[in-house]
């Protein structure tokens, strides 16, 4: 049944449902109201974990990785500075094959100092390992976490799964919470092969010289390939048993589009009034919303945009020097593949801009017409 | 879409009650989305949150910058911040004061009532007489100024979003319900 509660809560209600067993805190805005809500499950007794204050995010990482190798169902949740300053442990989870579950709120970087939703915080964790889903709403953030626990610990990575701030971690909407018995049998409990044991004591986190080191990482990207059929098959699974999935793209009115938008997390939310918007006047738009960006899902992507002859992707992130970062990488998914349409890359939103119905308008009208096709063009700049 | 600001300041529960108000709309069959305007929202300073409430589910996920209802927490407000940017014609404006509708000062294509929260929630011990927390008497004003949410809804929601003195809430979203200056 449906209940009016912000996402962060939710989001909560998600981890205490799939029963993890070490969680650790560290306040950051705007993730606080995640963990505050957990530490009053684990007070009340109705989330039976470990709950650990620790000193900063990247004592936390460290923390769930004893924890997750020990064989505990792990948790914790950041923002922006927080995630940078994890970002050596981030690496080591994923090496280390861990499927801790992260929630990240998705906050600009300082300076100058900023609370506002950016993408380019999680984004630039890319190559660390991690597993990466955007959200599009409260919904979709608590059923995300449930799919996140079942993927990460049947492929052996650890996931972070994004929602922007304030869009999302701060908004009050309608949200069913799934049934716990339902949840049970959609995510069995976590035993894994391996792990920290007294009683049958193993070796963890050794040398490895070349000879053996790029093994590993083969495995690990194979790992991470994998990841992509295991997060359609749990995505299908959890359709099935609740009435709701995802995918790993989600295109919206694309069928017959010339003109798509691309984009991940809350944006795209928005689009979806301004692509009605559009497709009433006769203007053959659509959207690609993309959900899963690490693995990054380039066959789904392709057959998407198969027919589309332009594409506006609005990055709320930046890589300096280079462009948008969602679209380099779909610039790189589409260059292999038979249909090359034209792409156009805006960055929009950057530190909480608003990114409204009105901009994505300017979006769609400005593909196209600008030029060249590399060149980033900015949406809202006021100089 | 009913797209509703609420302007108040940090420590008032201005957010608490754009979220109630969601509730209230969800329990009478309607799609809401709360949400506070972001930045670094202090003790005191001017904050702003927004309600949308619709017939169905709401995608939009940007701020309202054309309201059709204005409710203004804290009476000093009004000389600080322009409450009716944007306000659409024909709309209402709800404010806490001690004076009524057509003393407030503000003038313009839209309806205006006043409630005076602050002493309705001092009077049932909500917060103190200098920080009063006026957002649960606002609410059973709103309920009968704007006709379009019941008081029973309100009450409901209430009683769930503060669970902290709920007959003082409850009586205070009462007292206001009737007391409002239309």
């Amino acid at each position: 049944m449906e209940k009016v509660i912000l996402s962060s809560h939710a989001v909560a209600y998600a981890v205490k449902l799939c029963r993890a067993q070490v969680i650790t805190a560290f306040p950051i805005t705007p993730q606080t109201a995640i963990i505050e809500k957990l530490a009053e499950f684990c007070a009340t007794g109705e989330l039976r974990a470990r709950f650990i204050k620790v000193e900063s995010e990247h004592s936390g990482m460290a923390a769930l990785i004893g924890a997750s190798s020990a064989g505990s169902r792990t948790f914790t949740a950041t923002s922006s500075q927080g995630l940078a300053l994890m970002h050596e442990v981030l690496h080591w989870a994923a090496g280390a094959r861990l499927p801790i579950v992260m929630v990240n709120g998705n906050r600009a970087l300082g300076p100058p100092w900023n609370l506002g939703p950016e993408h380019t915080d999680s984004l630039s964790q890319r190559d660390t390992g991690w597993l990466q889903f955007y959200c599009e709403s409260g919904q979709e953030a608590i059923d995300t976490v449930i799919q996140a626990y079942r993927v990460a610990e049947e492929v052996l990575l650890p996931v972070i799964v994004a929602l922007d701030g304030y869009y999302l971690t701060h908004t009050t909407e309608p949200i069913d919470i799934p049934e716990e018995a339902v949840v049970d049998e959609y995510l069995p409990p976590y035993h894994p092969k391996h792990k920290l044991d007294v009683a049958d004591p193993k070796a963890f986190g050794g040398f490895a010289g070349p000879e053996l080191y790029m093994e590993f990482r083969y495995k690990m990207f194979q790992a991470m390939e994998e990841a992509q059929r295991v997060a359609a098959k749990a995505d299908l699974d959890f359709r099935r048993l609740f009435g709701r999935g995802y995918g790993l793209v989600d295109p919206y009115r694309l069928e017959d589009a010339e003109l798509a938008l691309v984009a991940a997390g809350t944006l795209a939310s928005t689009a979806r009034e301004v692509v009605d918007a559009r497709r009433g006047l006769g203007e053959k738009v659509g959207l690609l919303r993309i959900r899963l960006f690490r693995p990054f899902p380039r066959a789904e992507v392709r057959q998407a945009l198969a027919r589309v002859s332009k594409v506006a992707v609005i990055d709320r992130a930046i890589s300096f020097g280079h462009e948008g970062i969602v679209s380099q990488e779909l610039k790189a998914a589409l260059y292999g593949g038979e249909h090359r349409p034209l792409i156009y890359g805006f960055v929009a939103g950057l530190g909480g801009r608003d990114v409204t119905p009105e901009d994505l308008e300017e979006a769609l009208d400005r593909a196209g017409k600008e030029g060249p096709e590399e060149e980033v063009l900015w949406l809202g700049i006021r100089l | 879409m009913l797209e509703i600001r609420f302007h108040g300041r940090g420590g008032q529960g201005t957010v608490v009650a754009s979220n109630i108000l969601a509730s209230a709309f969800f329990k009478e069959g309607k799609y809401a989305q709360a949400f506070p305007f972001f930045g670094g929202e202090r003790r005191g300073a001017p904050v702003a949150a927004f309600t949308r409430v619709d017939n169905k589910r709401i995608r939009l996920r940007c701020q309202i910058y054309f309201p059709d209802q204005v409710i203004v927490l804290d009476p000093t407000l009004i000389q600080v911040v322009d409450v009716t940017a944007g306000l659409k014609e024909g709309g209402l404006i709800l404010a806490n004061s001690d004076k009524g509708p057509k003393e407030l000062g503000l003038g313009g294509r839209f309806r205006l009532a006043t409630v005076d929260a602050s002493a309705i929630a001092t009077r049932h011990g909500l917060g103190t007489k200098s920080a009063p927390i006026v957002n649960t008497a606002i609410l059973g004003a709103y309920s009968r100024a704007s006709g379009l949410v019941s008081i029973q809804a309100v009450l409901e929601a209430v009683q769930e979003e503060v669970p902290a003195k709920r007959e003082e809430n409850a009586a205070a979203v009462m007292e206001a319900y009737h007391q409002v200056w239309l």
